[in-house]
């Protein structure tokens, strides 16, 4: 391990914690401008979270230890999945210890837990979150592995590294499969993060929301940190659309060290552009009825499916 | 005893003989539950501690054979040990200790088989299946499977003044001698004209490949039907709940592998070379039960029986696993046969140590609660911590989530299934990444029934009244439960030796190898060169250090201040344990999307009843439209036959008197 290794390894963490909120801050400014509506400061989210983190936790009287322990598990995965998600360097350590399918255990991990803290207390929308999150779950996860095995069988690794610098220094081809597999990944990245047409951000809509109704109890440094958390899927989810589809001008293990400095602004224009192409989807599209987001998932999952059936048939 | 000890052969023999002298022990005092609770069940653990520790060294030891001349004249009792009795030796012992221990203290005074005859039956079962590991010819391993067999049934109707129960009961014994006739058929098969049943003599029949595809499909379909694969599973949901939970951990945790390591040892070590159509009958017929398994577990609303369909899932996975280990085996490509195998080897050690740890949870909720019904239970975290707790890994290593154990035998297969583009035969290239595909959405359905599972148990406000005086588990109750807590833990955190030890297993059953890792100890990387590793201890570490750096940080920034209120629930003021979902309501959305899997019955309310009810029963289509017609037919054919049947003892004679000329004809 060279110290150019541990740099690009805490470099991406610190980027990913520092530009989580603002990544979420830009979209939502992006959706108010397509809304017509005057937008919020870029820096809210960042606001939000340090009033957050001074005030007194509220926790409810039927709470357990998993409801205050879940917090910091749900942020820790994100945070470690940030570390191995190739966003500007490919020499990661902690790549080695966790690759593309343990990446997506990692997000089960934080899912799970999150559902489980949403059943602690007992109340009516924290049971009805968890279950449709574990129903949007139990649907994007496999799709998600689909999407990430059609990069795997490309690269034959799974690896996520290695998949971007073998995608990243291809001679510029298409490849069939990975567009199928592109709108499936999209689709994930929606609901998954519980974006229009799945779930709603902006509302407390008691009879639509899915990812709030979670998080109705928590208060103070644990709400923070759950925020932060899912900011930071929200980054994650990008820079794994960038890292299997769009992965030129990350720095490889061949390029010099500068190289790592010149993929930070590249990294911000690939996010600027991604929150503005979100925002754009999330204005023009319509909620789904929570019934009808199976179909939707089952789309995506298809869509997956059908990417590696292409990339087997046609060898591309 | 030192003499008899000169060879692992031998030291696992006296052990057996021994959980068979504390069972016999057990009659001593039938009644008296402290002697057999407190002596007997405890001393069997023990037992089972060293079954598993002379397993393990006896790992790379050399196969090793015995004659025991006991049982019927000129018909000796053939033994053998090698690699692949060893770990399932090592499986049996190291899972049954945990349960022996949890054991000891779950069985209490009540209706029933008494505690010593209980005690007998229990350790007969334990030294059946290891009798049944070591057998060398099909006559001891009849006799085993057969031993094992009934003395499980005698346990499942330990209940037996519940009729529910005994149906339960004959539904398992049914199905499991259906199977052993297939078992008995594969070996009369195998044996190739040679007449000898011994184990050796079929090693070294030449066998017609017709003949051979015969005797692996009947092998699959009897070891299948005591595996629970589907269509054969029926049995399987109303026998495990039946039982006592320390023998329903039992059950789906060691004796669902006896069936695997019997069909592993037909497969790869008595018929020898598989061919590759047969891996693809495994395969669907696995695929398809684990789809079914984690279908139907999450639409169950009774907790043991919910565990029981999450068994067929998983031997459904397991059965995956046998399934692209002889497709490649087949094909020739040895380094991914080896992964496959060990992929099902990991996950059978895996799937025993959650299940049983699962089971016995269950166990102790059942204990302090007296109720099975999720929709009764509830905010059991806050009354037994130490069962929730421990439960909890249980339930997030069946939900496959890194670093427990579940997590490494998926990982392994799903890298199997990565790396398979290369099989000759293009449809099934097609199939094998559908099947990846099954195996994504199994297990991530496995997570949706582990939260519901977990969740409605243990979390959330009690839906009972009773539930408040619910107790925590007995000392003993919380040994096994760790036990088999900390196997979970420990298997998962070190799968490069894991993974080192099964190599030995596989290159002796089905001379295929890994390459030699190059990586250091704690990094897994099953076949160097791919760019595919995972290190469970190091994920750990990651995850614990950002935990405390967090907990820390926001410690030494902010401050610790918590205030306590009642719920918020959006202002919702009376807040009731009725509103949140009931086992019934979390499963909705899988009944939903895969309706077509169900035979459903809604009774829904008009919107103008008084008093409205609404009522959804569930049952098996299998059931419906496979053993329901088969069932009128054998009455019909028994109709039939009865013709024959006069009531008059001329008839009879006249009937014996034919039999004897026809007979007589035929010979003469």
């Amino acid at each position: 391990m060279r110290s150019i290794d541990i740099i690009t390894q805490l470099l991406e963490l610190i980027v990913a914690l520092a530009a989580a909120p603002l990544f979420v801050g830009w979209t939502n400014q992006c959706r108010a401008w397509l809304q017509n509506r005057s937008a919020p400061s870029l820096w809210l989210p960042y606001r939000g979270i340090r009033k957050l983190f001074h005030k007194d936790a509220v926790i409810a009287e039927g709470a357990s230890r998993l409801f205050r322990l879940a917090p910091y598990i749900v942020f820790a995965a994100m945070v470690v999945a940030a570390g191995i998600i190739p966003s500007m360097g490919t020499r990661l350590p902690l790549t080695q210890v966790a690759d593309a399918i343990a990446l997506v255990g990692l997000l089960a991990t934080a899912r799970v837990f999150m559902s489980l803290a949403a059943m602690d207390i007992g109340t009516a929308f924290g049971t009805l979150g968890a279950r449709r999150e574990m129903m949007v779950g139990f649907l994007a996860e496999p799709a998600l592995l689909m999407v990430i095995f059609v990069a795997s069988l490309i690269s034959a690794t799974t690896a996520l590294p290695a998949i971007t610098e073998h995608l990243a220094t291809q001679t510029l081809g298409l490849y069939p499969s990975l567009a199928f597999t592109a709108v499936a990944f999209l689709m994930v990245l929606l609901a998954e993060n519980a974006r229009i047409p799945v779930d709603n951000p902006a509302t407390h809509l008691e009879l639509t929301m899915i990812h709030e109704a979670m998080l109705l109890e928590y208060s103070a440094r644990h709400l923070a940190l759950m925020e932060w958390a899912s900011a930071l899927k929200l980054f994650n989810y990008a820079c794994i659309g960038f890292a299997l589809f769009i992965p030129w001008g990350v720095s490889t293990r061949g390029s010099a060290p500068v190289a790592l400095l010149a993929s930070i602004p590249l990294l911000a224009l690939k996010l600027g552009a991604a929150g503005a192409i979100l925002a754009l989807i999330e204005t023009v599209s319509a909620k789904l009825r929570v019934f009808r987001a199976p179909e939707f998932l089952a789309t995506a999952f298809l869509f997956a499916v059908l990417g590696l059936l292409v990339h087997l048939l046609l060898g591309a | 005893m030192a003499p008899v000890l000169h060879s692992p052969l031998d030291a696992c023999l006296t052990l057996l003989a021994l959980w068979g002298l504390i069972g016999l022990a057990g009659l001593a005092r039938p009644t008296s539950l402290r002697y057999v609770g407190r002596t007997l069940f405890p001393l069997g653990a023990l037992v089972g501690v060293a079954v598993a520790v002379v397993a393990f060294w006896s790992l790379d030891a050399p196969t090793e054979r015995a004659v025991l001349v006991v049982g019927l004249p000129d018909l000796p009792m053939h033994l053998r040990r090698d690699a692949l009795s060893s770990f399932f030796l090592f499986l049996l012992g190291a899972a049954s200790a945990g349960i022996s221990v949890f054991a000891a203290g779950y069985f209490r005074k009540g209706h029933g088989t008494s505690a010593g005859l209980l005690c007998l039956q229990y350790h007969l079962f334990l030294a059946s299946m290891g009798f049944l590991l070591l057998a060398d010819d099909a006559y001891a391993f009849m006799v085993a499977w057969e031993t094992m067999a009934l003395s499980s049934y005698f346990l499942v109707t330990t209940q037996h003044s519940l009729a529910e129960i005994r149906r339960a009961g004959f539904l398992y014994l049914l199905i499991a001698h259906v199977g052993a006739i297939a078992i008995l058929l594969a070996f009369g098969v195998m044996q190739g004209g040679s007449w000898q049943f011994t184990f050796d003599a079929m090693r070294h029949a030449h066998l017609a490949p017709a003949w051979a595809a015969a005797a692996f499909l009947l092998a699959l379909f009897g070891f299948g039907a005591k595996a629970g694969l589907v269509p054969l599973h029926v049995w399987l949901p109303e026998a495990h709940p039946a039982a006592p939970s320390p023998v329903s951990a039992l059950m789906s945790g060691v004796m669902l592998k006896t069936a695997v390591y019997g069909v592993l040892r037909v497969t790869f070590d008595l018929l020898g070379a598989p061919q590759w159509w047969w891996g693809v009958v495994a395969l669907t017929v696995g695929l398809f039960s684990a789809l079914y398994g984690v279908v139907f577990a999450a639409a169950q609303t009774d907790m043991k029986r919910l565990l029981a369909w999450s068994s067929i899932e998983n031997v459904g996975i397991i059965f995956t696993g046998l399934g692209l280990a002889i497709v490649f085996h087949g094909a020739g490509m040895a380094g991914l046969a080896a992964l496959a195998l060990i992929a099902l080897l990991y996950h059978s050690l895996n799937h025993s140590f959650m299940k049983s740890l699962l089971f016995c949870g269950t166990g102790a909720v059942l204990h302090s609660t007296g109720e099975r019904n999720l929709g009764r239970l509830g905010g059991l975290i806050h009354r037994m911590p130490w069962v929730a707790w421990l439960t909890l890994i249980g339930a997030l290593a069946l939900a496959g989530l890194p670093p427990l154990n579940g997590f490494v035998s998926e990982w392994l297969l799903l890298q199997a299934f990565l790396f398979a583009h290369q099989v000759p035969q293009t449809f099934v290239n097609m199939l094998l990444p559908l099947g990846a595909a099954v195996v994504a959405l199994a297990a991530a359905l496995a997570a949706y029934v582990m939260v519901k599972f977990f969740g409605v148990i243990f979390l959330g406000q009690p839906r009972e009244a009773t539930l408040v005086k619910a107790h925590d588990a007995g000392v003993l109750e919380r040994i096994g439960l760790a036990w088999l807590a900390l196997g979970c833990i420990t298997l998962g955190l070190i799968p490069t030796q894991v993974v080192g030890a099964l190599r030995t297993v596989v290159r002796q059953l089905a001379h295929v190898d890994l390459p030699n890792p190059t990586a250091p100890w704690w990094l897994l990387e099953p076949l160097p060169g791919r760019l595919a590793s995972y290190s469970g201890p190091a994920f750990l570490l990651a995850m614990a250090a950002v935990v405390f750096l967090t907990i820390f940080g926001v410690r030494l920034f902010y401050h610790q201040r918590v205030r306590r209120a009642p719920p918020w629930d959006c202002g919702f003021v009376r807040l009731d344990p009725r509103m949140q979902d009931t086992a019934e309501g979390f499963g909705q959305p899988i009944r939903h999307i895969f309706e077509p899997f169900f035979a459903m019955k809604r009774e829904l309310p008009s919107p103008f009843d008084p008093a409205p009810r609404y009522r959804v029963l569930i049952a098996d289509p299998i059931w419906q439209r496979l053993y329901e017609p088969l069932e009128s037919l054998v009455q019909r054919v028994a109709d039939a036959l009865s013709v024959l049947q006069q009531g008059r003892i001329a008839t009879y004679l006249l009937y014996s008197f034919v039999t004897l000329v026809v007979l007589l004809a035929v010979v003469l």
